[in-house]
Formats: C-alpha cells, structure tokens, sequence
C-alpha cells in the first residue's frame, strides 16, 4: 500500500524532484524564492505567476508540458499550503497532485511564500484557532460543507475523477489554508460563507474525530465495512475454529 | 489424568464466576461501569472461561461413546392411507357435494380478501400523484437550514451552498436544493430555460434521481483547462451531473437528469423560485418521465 | 432429587418417554455439523441484547434538543429515536456495551447462517426428505436480511438514513407498481409517514423475531424428526443407522460449550470493537449526504449491484418503465434466491434422483453441484467486493471507475471459469479417491493371498 501510493506520488512530480540553486545557502529570501520560481513554478504558472493558458502548452525544463493558473491574488495562504503538502511543483498538470511533504524544506517554502506575495496583494497565511472553537458548530459545519467528500469522520473519499484524502491529522493551520483556496476540485470557502470563527470550530472538531472511541477499536470510522471484515476475519474464523475443536474431522477414505 | 483435567474445568469456572462477579462490582462503581471495554472484558471473559471449562469437560470429563441408532422410517403408508379414507368417508352424506364445495370456497376466498382489505389504510395505493409534489412555488424565497433568506451576492463562484423553501418541511425529497454560480458564458441550457439562471446562479434539487441520496458533492475545479469540469455528484454510487447542461447525467447510474428549479432576483436582492422544477424530484419510479413536478 | 423433579414433571405431562428419547438422541459427530448452532445461539444473543434495548429505545421521530454528555451534538436538533440511541450510548450503565453486542451478533447471525448454507449445499443435506427443512432455513435468511436492516435504520442516523432512502428507490423502481409500493410502506412520499418509524419499531421487534423464533422450532423440529445427515461411514449402513454422540451427557457439555463461546466471543467484540458509532455520523436530513455510506454487510451485495449496474432507464418514449435501481436492488436478490430455492427440485429433475438421502455427499461426490455452486457463489462475490471499490480507491489508490468496468468484465468471465475450473478439481480428487481405493483393495487382496 505504501509502495502504491509511492508509485503515484513519483508519477505527480516533475522528473528529477525540485530544482534548487547549489549556493541555496547564501541566498537572501526573495531571491532564492525567485529562482526556486523560475526553476520549478515558471514552465506552468508563466515567469511573472499570470499563467498559463493553453493552448498552446508551455514547454518547460525536462520536458514538462506547462499549463497552471495565475498566481496574481493568491496570496501567501495558497503558496504555503501547495508548498507545505508538496503537491507543487505538478509533474503533470492534468493529474491530481500529490502530499509530499520532504519535497521542501522549510526555508524554501518561506523563500517561494515570500517572492509570490511579493507579486501582487493577496490573503496572508492564516493562524486558526481551534482551542476557540466549538465542537458542535463543528460537526454541524463540517458535515454540511465537507462530509459528501471527506467522509463524515474525516477518513476521505471518492469524488468521480479524483481522491479525497483523510484529514483527520493534518495541522490545523494547513486545513484553514485548504479550506479557503480549495485544491484541485475542492471548493473554495471564502470568509462570507465560513467565518474565522465557524473555521475554528470546524477544524476543532476534524481534530477531535476519533481521538476518544467509546466503544473500543475504532476500526477507521468508516462503519460496516471494516465492522464486515472483523465479523468474517475475526469472529467467524474463531467460531470455526471452536467447531473444529469441538468436532471430528473427515478423515480420508 | 482425569483429576488433572477436573482441577482445570474447577479452577475455568472459579475464574468465570470471578469476571463475572467483577462485572456486578463494576457495574455498581459509577466510573467503570459507564467503561465500555472493561465491562466487555469482564462479562466476555466469564464467558469464555465457561466455554472453554464445558470444551474440556466435553472433551476429558464426560463419557462421549458413540451409539447407532436407526434413521426414522421414510414414510408411513398404513397412516397415510388411513387419513386419506377418513378424509374421502368424511363427505358420505353429502348429496351435493359440488354445491357445497364452491359455496365453501367462495366463502372462504370473500373473508380472507375481507380481512386482507383494511391494510391498505397503511397507505393510499392507488396514484402516484403525490410522488410528484414539491413545496416550491413561484415566488417563495431560499433560504438557508436556519431559515435566513439567500441573496444572489452570497452565492459566490467555486463554492456550493443548500437551499430549502422558506416556511415548508426541510425533510421532503422536494424541499433541499444545491445552488452554485457559474460563468454565465459557459452555460448550455435549453432554450426553454432561458432565463432560468440570473447571473449564472443555478439551483437544482439536491437528491438523486438515482436513489435519493443527498448529492453533497461539488467537483469545483480552478484550472478549466486540464481538471475535471464542474460537477455535482452523489456520494452513494457516484452518479454525476453537469450543470452547465442542465443537469445531464455524466457518469454513474442514474438514468435521468437532475430537475432545475428557476430562479429569479428579487429587487432585495434575495433569491426567489420563478416556478417549479423542470421535471420531477428525487428517485425514479415507472411513469416518472410523463409527469411534471407540481 | 433428579428422580424426584422427573417424576413430578412426567407426572404432570407425561413427557418422560419423550425426555429419554431426547437424551438418548445422537449426534453425528462433524465439526462442520456445529455451525447452525452457531447461528442459533446468536440469535439467543439477539432475543436476550434486544429486550434489553427495547426498554430504553424511543421509535419516535418528535424532535427534541440534546443536552446529554456528548459535546459535538450539544444543542443539536434531532429525533427521539437517534437521542434514546444517544443516551443508550451515552448514559446508560453498560449500554453501549449491549448495544454494540447486539449489532455484534445481528451481523455474526446472518454470517452463520451463510456459511451453515454453504455447508448444507455443497453436502447435498438439502435433498430429499430435508428439501422442506432448507426451504425454511432460506426463507429464515431472507427475514433476517431484512430484520437487521430495520434494527439498524430505526436508529434515524445519517448512515441508516441514506439507506433507508436508498431502499425507498429500490421500491420505488419495481415495474409499474413501484411508486405505488413505496408509497405503500412509507405510507407517503419520503421520508413518509411519522407512523413509518414505529412501523419499523414493530416489525423488527416483535413481529419478525415472532415469525424468525417460529420458522427456528419448525426448522430444528424437522432436522430432529427426520434426524440429522452423516457422512458415508466405510463399511457400515451410513443410510439405515446413524452412529453419533447422545445428547446428554455426550453432546451437551459441547453445546453448551459453542453457546458459551458464541456469547463469549459476542460480548468481547461488543465490549472491545467499535460497531455503528452513530455519534459521528450525527442525525439524519434527507439534505445531507456523507461519502463512503454503506449497509451492513450482508446487504453489501445489493450497494455493489447498484454500482455496477450501467446507467438507463428503460422507457418507452416519455414513460418510464423500469428505472435503473431495479436490476440491481430487486432483481438480483430475487434472481439468487430464486435459484437457492429451486435447486433441490431443479437437482432432483436433472439427476431423475427422487430417493431419500441420508448420507451426504463431499463437495467432491457431486461435481456439477460443487461446480454450479462455486460459479454462483463467485458471481455474488465479486458483486459484493464492488460494494467496497470506492474504499479500495480511497486505500489503495486504484480509480475507482476502472475498478467498475474491471468487475463488470469480470463478472462475466469469473464465474463460468471457476464453474470449469472446480468441475476438473472434484473429477481430478474422484479419480485420486478411486486410485487409492483401488491400491488397497488390491494390497489387501495380495496380503490374503500371501497368507
């Protein structure tokens, strides 16, 4: 399973990973952030982050085929969360990306964060909080908003044409940063329709979803399928078992 | 050999009476007894322990020869015989035997269709009718599940949002509506239905055609180019419809599109049906197409 | 003290004939003869966990506010029904456990009740005299498909509820006389009549367990008057006289035994394994939808049916005729056990083999039935794993559309190719059986000639 979901995050990204400057060191933010733009963002999101439309499609380094959306107005918010899960830089425009998180380290993402603010004005990086928020407006929320995708518990889903992952421990900070820019085919919730405050709650309650299972082994909040498998793998297996114990066997003829 | 046996069937049932003692106890502490695991434990493990104290008794302790025994007859002619000639003498002095039997069977077939009857109070059975009742008429105001008015400024793109109609029951497969913006440019709608969408805002109802399941799903992509195009899609069996084509059907097993309901912006500013959907709500059923949602 | 309790009760019933024959019954002795007994001490289970909840259950749909300790609902509007389910959970000593128990055993019962069948179809114990005793034993699985489906849906959560819709089109989809139907049982358009909840209240928990617990004494009455099937016994006259272990004091210390481990192995999954946490799947509203909702899993085969299943109608210019539901929700189930219940009759016309059976049959012994079997029980397999495609995607990142289009094919190709497949396996053991047979009856042929 976890080689599968290797396969997939290897086929997302460009070949050969992301490209860095070899004096990464000594670069002051922005200008780093530059170049990592250059480098990485520019063959799909245009020299200036406006874009790419095609057709045509850019053809970029490693023979990546560009196409992406204009930067201009997303702020910093949207650029640390496609940096922070590493679903930037996208091999293939066309696929849905990927979480790699050890795709950048920390100063990159501060560096690339900073230079595309720097483009134009747009929404900073958010800092909920869920301490503040309350878990029934929560679960009201979430399930109204977010469960006919992420599964009423958080444990993700199908949507036709792309996955929905579990977000039941993802940092609140990057679940308030997905909430607002909608990634690949997610809604965009702006502050008019979820408030700061119903954010916290909503993102409070996400946290708490299976932390505290009452009734024993929570067998991943997804209800009767995994409840059909410990049926047949647990409890039928071992009540053979008994019956095995307690019966003869046919010996062969 | 068989005392080693009989002290571990003693020392099992020591240890069932000893969960099961501990379940009583546990009960009665306030803070255990409200703890699930711990109370399965105990009364599970007594259980258990009982089991495996009769398995070894079964299996050491109780003599377990085997005896034959013969298979029961497969039939019995004599008696078969026997009632069949009681049953054959039992209309001897019957004359009109013909007569008797039909007033008999109709009697019979009347009280039984008589007493079958009074369960069709459980349900008018006879129309369809009702199936196609929505609570939507031309003029009512959407609002939102705590009965605040939706203005067309609210309805912004890339995000989706549920409707009800204002005063009626939020529960009836007529009532819920999903209800997005779109570029009005990109929009195909049918002649007809012109007019349907003010500023690109549609509304449609937001239980499947396929099998009534709330279609909370909106494939919201924000590069047109190379994602998926917008979409609203049932989470039960993945049926998908297009609302920039009237609702078709894309993908999935519904076999009839999602009905429209028109909208029209009040000079408030606030969301108003300008009538009822463009055919009927919710799951199909045989003669679905020839009606219309009233 | 025992003389004097029988003397007294066969002084007032004259049973103790009767009593002796009882425990002098035998039982043959094969493990796989315990699974029945397996399901019926669930069921024990259910009766004993179900009277339990029926004392702090409300089959109310009257909307109130709740206030218990749950936080995320506090100050949510729901139903009666969903908050007594709440409080069962939540506030009742013990509740949860008996709660979880029971759903435990509602879905160990009809998971015994399956593999009970497959033993009893692939050892032939379904032919003649028991064919009445097998049409029972179906019609029991049948009932029990749909008392849990309304044990579970009473409940009025947002899981249950997208099921219960989800039912309501399947009803709805029966040709011509569907909407009539649904509206029928609803007793109106859905969600329905009020009266629809306790509907559900009273058939689930007296009317059908009435009928189950009846069909269950007929049915172990039957397997007793004509007496339990064996497996051929090498010399003996495994047709005339049944060799076994009597029930007291032989088989009772090991029924017992299965009874005590079953309710054992019940209230350890209750007490220990997380079953329909409702809290987190919060009230139902025909406006709210979660991903991933699925049945219980026997009824896991009907959810995978209707995904499968192609997208049409089938009309006749603006009339519709069978909406789409309808093949997979109605007509598959039917169509299987259609086929279960004609098999005894279709087996007896096909071989012209109208005699009494006592013996059973290894699954090799009768290779067509084996094979037939196998095939079916493929086909209904693979329907059953599409049910769970859209958590394989989730899982295991396969599309979830390819995974549609790969079962429909093999669907189609699967099953005949195990039909096959098991046909040359059984053939294949039948001429091994026949060689080793034949090697000793000639070693012990050139053993008495040497001697």
């Amino acid at each position: 399973m976890a080689a599968l979901a290797l396969a997939a995050v290897a086929i997302a990204q460009p070949p050969g990973g992301v490209v860095r400057p070899e004096n990464e060191g000594s670069l002051r933010p922005l200008e780093l952030g530059a170049q990592l733009f250059a480098a990485n963002c520019a063959s799909c999101h245009g020299p200036r982050g406006q874009g790419v439309y095609p057709p045509p499609f850019q053809h970029g380094a490693s023979g990546i085929k560009g196409a992406g959306p204009s930067l201009l107005g997303v702020g910093a918010l949207a650029v640390d969360f496609y940096v922070r899960t590493g679903y930037m830089p996208l091999g293939d425009p066309t696929r849905e990306p990927h979480t790699n998180r050890d795709l950048w380290n920390a100063r990159e993402r501060r560096a690339l964060v900073a230079y595309v603010a720097s483009l134009s004005k747009g929404p900073p990086v958010p800092h909920p909080d869920p301490a503040a928020g309350r878990l029934a407006e929560g679960l009201q929320l979430f399930t109204e908003r977010c469960s006919g995708c992420h599964q009423v518990a958080g444990e993700g889903g199908v949507v036709t044409g792309a996955r929905v992952p579990p977000i039941q421990h993802v940092a609140p900070q990057e679940i308030a940063e997905a909430v607002r820019t909608g990634p690949f085919v997610m809604p965009a919730f702006s502050q008019k329709d979820i408030s700061d405050g119903q954010l916290n709650s909503i993102i409070a309650y996400v946290r708490s979803v299976g932390r505290h299972d009452s009734g024993g082994w929570g067998i991943g909040h997804v209800g009767p399928i995994p409840e059909g498998m410990v049926t047949w793998f647990v409890a039928v297996v071992v009540l053979i078992a008994v019956c095995v114990v307690l019966g003869t066997r046919l010996k062969a003829r | 050999m068989r005392r080693r046996s009989e002290t571990v069937v003693a020392m099992l049932l020591f240890a069932c009476a000893g969960c099961a003692i501990a379940f009583v106890v546990f009960y009665a502490i306030d803070r255990l007894g409200r703890n699930t695991q711990v109370m399965g434990l105990a009364l599970g493990g007594a259980l258990i322990f009982l089991a495996v104290a009769l398995m070894v008794t079964a299996a050491r302790l109780v003599v377990s020869e085997e005896l034959e025994h013969d298979y029961p007859e497969p039939e019995h002619p004599e008696e078969q015989q026997a009632i069949e000639q009681v049953v054959a003498e039992s209309g001897d002095r019957l004359t009109r035997k013909r007569l008797l039997k039909t007033a008999a069977g109709l009697a019979g077939g009347a009280v039984g269709a008589a007493l079958v009857v009074p369960a069709a109070s459980l349900g008018p059975v006879v129309s369809s009718a009702p199936l196609y009742d929505t609570p939507w008429r031309r003029g009512l105001r959407l609002v939102d599940d705590k009965g605040r008015p939706w203005r067309a400024l609210d309805i912004e793109p890339k995000n989706f949002y549920t409707a009800y109609p204002e005063g009626a029951d939020r529960d009836l497969i007529g009532s819920p509506l999903v209800v997005i913006r779109l570029d009005p440019a990109e929009l195909h709608l049918p002649a007809d239905r012109a007019g349907w969408a003010p500023q690109g805002i549609l509304a449609y109802s937001k239980v499947c055609t396929h099998a009534a399941c709330a279609i909370a799903l909106f494939r919201t992509p924000k590069f047109e180019p190379t994602q998926p195009r917008p979409a609203l899609v049932c989470p039960c069996h993945y049926s998908t419809f297009d609302p920039s084509r009237a609702g078709e059907v894309i993908a999935g097993p519904a076999g009839r599109a999602l009905p429209q309901l028109p909208l029209y912006v009040d000079p408030a500013g606030v969301l108003r049906a300008a009538g009822n959907f463009s055919g009927p709500v919710g799951p199909s059923w045989s003669g679905v197409r020839s009606g219309k949602a009233t | 003290m025992v003389r004097r309790a029988v003397r007294w009760l066969d002084e007032r019933s004259g049973a103790a004939p009767f009593l002796k024959g009882v425990l002098r019954y035998v039982f043959p002795d094969h493990w796989s003869f315990l699974l029945g007994e397996v399901a019926l001490y669930a069921f024990i289970v259910l009766v004993a966990t179900g009277v339990y909840l029926t004392l702090f259950f409300e089959p109310s749909l009257s909307k109130t506010v709740y206030h218990g300790p749950y936080v995320p609902l506090q100050g949510v509007e729901m139903t009666d029904a969903y908050r007594s389910v709440l409080d069962i959970s939540f506030q009742v000593k013990a509740g949860l456990l008996i709660r979880q128990t029971h759903h435990w055993a509602a879905n160990v019962f009809v998971a015994a009740i399956v593999v009970h069948l497959l033993r009893i179809f692939f050892t032939g114990a379904f032919r003649k005299p028991r064919d009445l005793t097998y049409l029972i034993g179906l019609a029991m699985l049948m009932l029990t498909l749909l008392e849990g489906y309304l044990g579970y849906s009473m409940v009025d959560d947002l899981l249950s509820g997208m099921g219960l819709a989800i039912g309501y089109s399947v009803a709805l989809s029966a040709p011509v006389v569907g909407g009539a139907l649904g509206r029928l049982i609803w007793g109106a358009p859905y969600p329905g009549d009020p009266a629809f909840e306790s509907r559900m209240y009273i058939a689930h928990v007296f009317v059908f367990p009435i009928i189950i617990g009846t069909l269950i004494a007929l049915h172990l009455t039957l397997v007793a008057s004509r007496h339990h099937t064996q497996f051929r016994r090498p010399g003996r006259q495994s047709g005339r006289k049944v060799l076994g272990v009597p029930m007291f004091p032989g088989q009772a210390p090991r029924s017992l035994g299965l009874m005590a481990a079953v309710a054992g192995v019940l209230f350890l999954l209750g007490g220990l394994v997380q079953i329909n946490p409702i809290w987190l799947w919060g009230p139902y509203h025909v406006g709210l939808g979660t991903n991933g909702a699925q049945p219980d899993w026997y009824l896991g085969w009907l959810i995978g049916a209707l995904r499968l299943i192609p997208h049409f109608d089938v009309t006749i210019g603006n009339y519709t005729l069978v909406p789409n539901p309808f093949w997979g929700g109605m007509l598959f189930p039917l169509f299987v056990f259609f086929i279960l219940a004609v098999w005894p009759w279709a087996e007896r016309r096909f071989t012209r083999d109208r005699s009494f059976h006592n013996v059973l049959d290894r699954p090799r012994d009768a290779p067509w039935r084996t094979a037939l079997g196998a095939g079916v029980l493929t086909f209904v397999l693979l329907v059953f794993f599409v049910g769970s495609a859209d958590r394989a995607f989730v899982s295991y990142q396969i599309d979830y559309n390819t995974q549609i289009w790969i079962y429909r094919v093999l669907c189609l190709v699967l099953p005949p190719l195990v039909t096959w497949l098991t046909l040359r396996i059984c053939r294949g053991l039948q001429r091994a059986d026949e060689i080793e047979h034949d090697r000793e009856e000639a070693e012990g042929e050139s053993a008495a000639a040497a001697a």
